[in-house]
């Protein structure tokens, strides 16, 4: 292992404690990182662009900080790849869509400017389906990313680009976005740590909206630890979002320190039934069934209690996700219409204002975008209303329900975090239903506005399995002590860490 | 487009039965925009108070402005409604450049304030009109379409689009159907914005300028067969942006549908397009063509839920309601009811008033408001408010006759050059030469000369007609052009023939 390799597959804490330490300047570690684009990410395509200057700049600012005395974060000259949905000031953000190239926003989200004044490293923009409308990264306006497991299967999505950097060995730390599942699943099919924060306890101020009600930005990482530090850095109340709760941040990095001591006792965990239970198998592939459920083991090895729990409504989940999703996103995509900013197609002089709107969304939208709008736009009509959008409200009150009963029987809630492990390109590009189901464990908790953790559990057929924490609202520490504990616990009986067994690296 | 001259509002009403509703918009005048910190001046250059909230940028979100709030909820108890325990914002959506989000934030099935009403008088009759909602959205930007014929979009070679307005703060008040009113509809609309008017100035909550749209009024009309139960199909004027130009919607709607009736004809309900310069409306978009809004609740922001107290301390800190504020002014200015009712409804009570605080006497201020003005905005069909003078001016005048400068006939003359924008009113005396003859010299022989010229009508003022003083008066003041003061004459006139005039 070369000294830029050993840069490029530690941990964040390694790294910053490297930095820290003076053993190793920012932008060396930042260098190390724009190399390891160069040479791997034609294979992965993680990034859509490589911020080289900004990247080398920040770093800088950080080795000033430490030469000149000043105290540095946690994470200070740790680079980072963030999703494009980000809106990052003087930095091309199209959201994964060809309608918005070219455009540069005037202003950095909420999350953007806390990453920065944290003296985190962003190495650029990362790769996801379009608008977050996805479950492969297929749906990107740019092409797939690939897995760095294996280059043929997907990388997970909506945020496949982050997840295939940070487990590619592109950046040690990952933002995403996760509106049914698009942090957890990636994270589970690379072999990740992805967490969904509680809804409203990561501002949404400068992420492109695909449905309001339900996206959160969340951290990416190689391990718990390192997860966690990236929540606390860009959680916490903003003025600037109506939806962010004004409520101190859970204390995410103290219970991922406390978990890692591995001990559970007096928890009790709830499986719940629905999610690949008895009875409930169908589409689950028996060796996801079979890694999770030697992670519950391990959880009872540590004292927990494991109990079964029903969450009866979970099974509506989909349908209700489906009408909700696509009509916000109908009415939050309805910008895009070639006046302001981005793509203007057949502005000749000569068509009217609609036709060159219709172009403009006909030539920039893909096909998935365009089937959610259509979809949406039909939910919300007069008439239908009440029957499409009104009904799925109504199965989401219900969802949350059964979620605050199952948490009078438990402390936390276990699943799989997606039903297989990374399929192959292509496999479900035909198939929409094929490609939603891929988020049927992971929408439970959107809809209900929970946070829950995705952590590896191990391999099957040599791909990677992740188990899906879920706990009440605001209790985000509770996934993160947790999957400390079940992290620990596999990495000691492993004898390291599962991201070692990754084949390209 | 039919000739409706003929036909009068009194004609309509002898078979048809109006009902009328009217959906007022109202800026308010917060410092800041709906939901963004935004300026919310009135004329800044174009796309100079905008942000990436109020242009809709990728990832940009609202926040609510507290004041806008207060400001509504204001209204609301000002209007005798009730005020929302818990109610949401809903998006409105539809395809227009001006809106940058392709949605409004707007309030749906949850507005903020329901069921009031403001009471206004007409002819000393007392209306109760009815406030179905108030409540708040924001407004969009402000569309300019180059090169059409119709400053519409259709036919324009390019429009231009300033996003200033976009998101600034906007009340919709909406009234139930007011029924009843008869031939006084186009009166009591009237009658009823400009109450409106003067309610959300003394709230001190917007600056309520019709003439630069702060103000804005859509009309609804119907009419139906006389006694009949079902009310008739509407139709909604937009566009309607001045006082006169309500009063004048509802006429030439009411007009116009009854003529489309006589004939046999239905009713389309369709948005129409007021035009100031005809009095007239033409048609816009059928409710066939009307769009499907789509509105659901805005999950971009949280319930508003005003806490019971805060509204209760906004309703105790609520000013003196118009009617009550009007009574003291009446007295103060000594005012009959139907006086008072005509300057209210003319929206000249403020310049009334201010011509009296300027110094004029109560009476003074009604001669010339309510007399020469009048007359004169009636004829060149302006309201008051619009004459080129102002309150000061006018009290200006009524001192120059008062100290027995001018003559009334000479102060018309000051009146038109005033208005002709001469300068001040003792300016155009200097100017125009129209002081009052008091050189008793040039008086002096101007007298004697028309007694010597008129010996026959000497002879007949002597012998008891002295009605015949005027052509001795006539003669004096054609010598002296009109500038002597007729009292002062006939005085001399009385003394020289030694007789009682």
């Amino acid at each position: 292992m070369t000294a830029s390799s050993s840069l490029t597959s530690g941990t964040a804490v390694e790294i910053a404690a490297l930095i820290a330490a003076g053993e190793v300047s920012a932008v060396e570690v930042t260098q190390a990182h724009l190399d390891r684009i160069a040479s791997d990410d034609g294979a992965l395509h993680a990034f859509l662009r490589v911020d080289t200057d900004g990247a080398l700049a920040s770093a800088k600012a950080v080795d000033d900080q430490r030469a000149a005395g000043e105290s540095l974060g946690p994470l200070a000259g740790v680079p980072l790849a963030l999703k494009d949905v980000v809106v990052t000031r003087g930095l091309e953000t199209t959201s994964g869509s060809k309608i918005l190239v070219g455009w540069i926003p005037p202003y950095d989200a909420t999350i953007t400017a806390r990453i920065k004044a944290a003296g985190i490293v962003i190495l650029g923009k990362t790769n996801m389906d379009e608008f977050a409308m996805g479950s492969s990264t297929e749906n990107s306006g740019f092409g797939p990313s690939h897995n760095p497991w294996d280059l043929d299967r997907i990388p997970g999505g909506s945020s496949g680009g982050s997840s295939a950097a940070v487990a590619g060995g592109l950046a040690p730390l990952g933002i995403g976005t996760d509106t049914g599942g698009s942090i957890r699943q990636p994270a589970a099919v690379t072999g990740l740590v992805g967490h969904k924060p509680t809804y409203g306890g990561v501002s949404r101020y400068g992420l492109i909206a695909f449905s309001s009600s339900l996206d959160q930005a969340g951290p990416f990482g190689r391990t718990v630890l390192d997860t966690a530090l990236l929540h606390e850095t860009i959680a916490g109340h903003d003025l600037s979002d109506s939806t962010s709760i004004p409520a101190p941040v859970p204390p995410v990095v103290a219970a991922a320190r406390a978990g890692a001591s591995g001990d559970l006792t007096g928890l009790r965990v709830g499986v719940v039934r629905e999610l690949g239970g008895h009875g409930f198998a169908d589409g689950y592939e028996p060796g996801v069934l079979t890694s999770v459920g030697e992670a519950v083991e391990v959880m009872a090895g540590l004292g927990a209690e494991i109990v079964e729990v029903s969450c009866p409504h979970f099974g509506y989940a989909l349908a209700a996700y489906y009408l909700i999703a696509p009509s916000e996103a109908s009415s939050n995509l309805a910008r895009f219409d070639a006046v302001r900013y981005g793509l203007r197609v057949g502005d000749d002089g000569v068509r009217g204002l609609d036709e060159v709107m219709a172009l403009t969304r006909q030539a920039g939208f893909g096909p998935e975008v365009k089937r959610r709008i259509m979809i949406g736009t039909y939910a919300l009509s007069s008439g239908y209303y009440e029957a499409y959008y009104g009904q799925a409200q109504k199965v989401r009150t219900l969802i949350s329900r059964d979620f605050a009963a199952a948490f009078g029987a438990a402390d936390v809630l276990v699943s799989p975090s997606t039903p297989t492990v990374a399929f192959p390109l292509g496999a479900r590009t035909d198939n929409p239903l094929a490609m939603y189901a891929a988020d049927l464990c992971t929408l439970p908790a959107s809809l209900a506005g929970t946070p829950a953790i995705s952590v590896p559990s191990g391999l099957s057929d040599g791909l990677p399995v992740g188990l899906q924490i879920m706990a009440p609202a605001l209790a985000d520490d509770r996934c993160y002590r947790v999957a400390a504990a079940v992290e620990s616990a596999l990495d000691a009986r492993r004898g390291h860490p599962l991201l070692h067994e990754i084949p390209i690296r | 487009m039919t000739t409706t001259s003929e036909i009068t509002v009194d004609d309509v009403t002898a078979r048809y039965d109006p009902v009328i509703g009217l959906e007022t918009h109202v800026e308010l005048g917060t410092m800041s925009k709906m939901f963004c910190g935004c300026p919310t001046e009135f004329g800044a250059e174009p796309n100079t108070q905008t942000c990436p909230v109020c242009l809709g940028l990728p990832g940009a979100l609202p926040v609510v402005n507290v004041k806008a709030i207060e400001y509504t909820i204001r209204i609301g108890l000002a209007l005798n409604a009730t005020i929302a325990t818990w109610c949401r914002f809903a998006r409105k959506n539809y395809f227009y450049p001006d809106m940058p989000k392709d949605f409004q934030i707007s309030q749906y099935d949850e507005p903020l304030c329901t069921d009031g009403y403001l009471d206004v008088m007409v002819d000393s009759e007392q209306f109760r009109v009815e406030i179905e909602r108030v409540h708040l959205e924001e407004d969009t930007g402000k569309s300019l379409h180059v090169g059409g014929a119709t400053g519409r979009i259709q036919g324009a070679d390019h429009s231009l689009v300033d996003y200033n307005r976009a998101g600034i703060p906007l009340v919709e008040i909406v009234t139930k159907p007011i029924a009843g009113t008869g031939s006084l509809a186009p009166v009591v609309a009237r009658a009823y914005v400009t109450e409106l008017r003067e309610l959300l100035r003394g709230l001190d909550v917007s600056d309520v300028r019709m003439e630069q749209g702060s103000m804005r009024c859509d009309v609804n009309t119907s009419l139906a067969p006389k006694g009949a139960a079902a009310w008739g199909t509407r139709t909604e004027t937009k566009n309607v942006n001045s006082l006169r130009s309500v009063e004048r919607a509802v006429r030439s709607e009411m007009i116009r549908q009854s003529q489309v009736l006589d004939e046999g004809g239905r009713i389309v309900q369709e948005t129409r397009h007021f035009h100031e310069d005809t009095s007239s409306t033409t048609s816009g978009r059928s409710k066939e063509e009307a769009t499907d809004y789509r509105y659901f609740p805005e999950p971009d922001l949280v319930p508003v839920a005003p806490d019971p107290a805060w509204v209760e301390e906004l309703r105790a800190a609520l000013p003196d309601s118009p009617s009550v504020k009007r009574g003291r002014r009446q007295a103060e200015l000594g005012l009959s009811d139907d006086e008072m009712s005509w300057l209210v409804n003319t929206g000249a009570l403020q310049l009334f008033a201010e011509t009296v605080a300027a110094g004029a006497s109560a009476a003074d201020a009604r001669k010339w408001w309510l007399g020469d003005l009048a007359r004169r905005a009636n004829a060149e069909d302006v309201e008051l408010a619009e004459l080129a003078i102002t309150p000061a001016q006018v009290a200006g005048l009524a001192r120059l006759v008062a100290d027995g400068k001018v003559n009334d006939r000479l102060a018309r003359q000051v009146l038109d050059g005033v208005l002709a924008g001469e300068g001040e009113p003792e300016a155009v005396v200097a100017s125009r030469g129209l002081a009052v003859v008091s050189d008793t010299g040039a008086l002096d022989s101007a007298v004697d000369n028309a007694i010597a010229d008129n010996p026959e009508v000497v002879a007949k003022i002597r012998s008891g007609k002295v009605a015949a003083v005027g052509v001795l008066l006539g003669s004096v003041m054609k010598a002296t052009r009109g500038q002597a003061d007729a009292a002062s004459v006939k005085a001399m006139i009385a003394q020289r023939l030694g007789v009682e005039l």
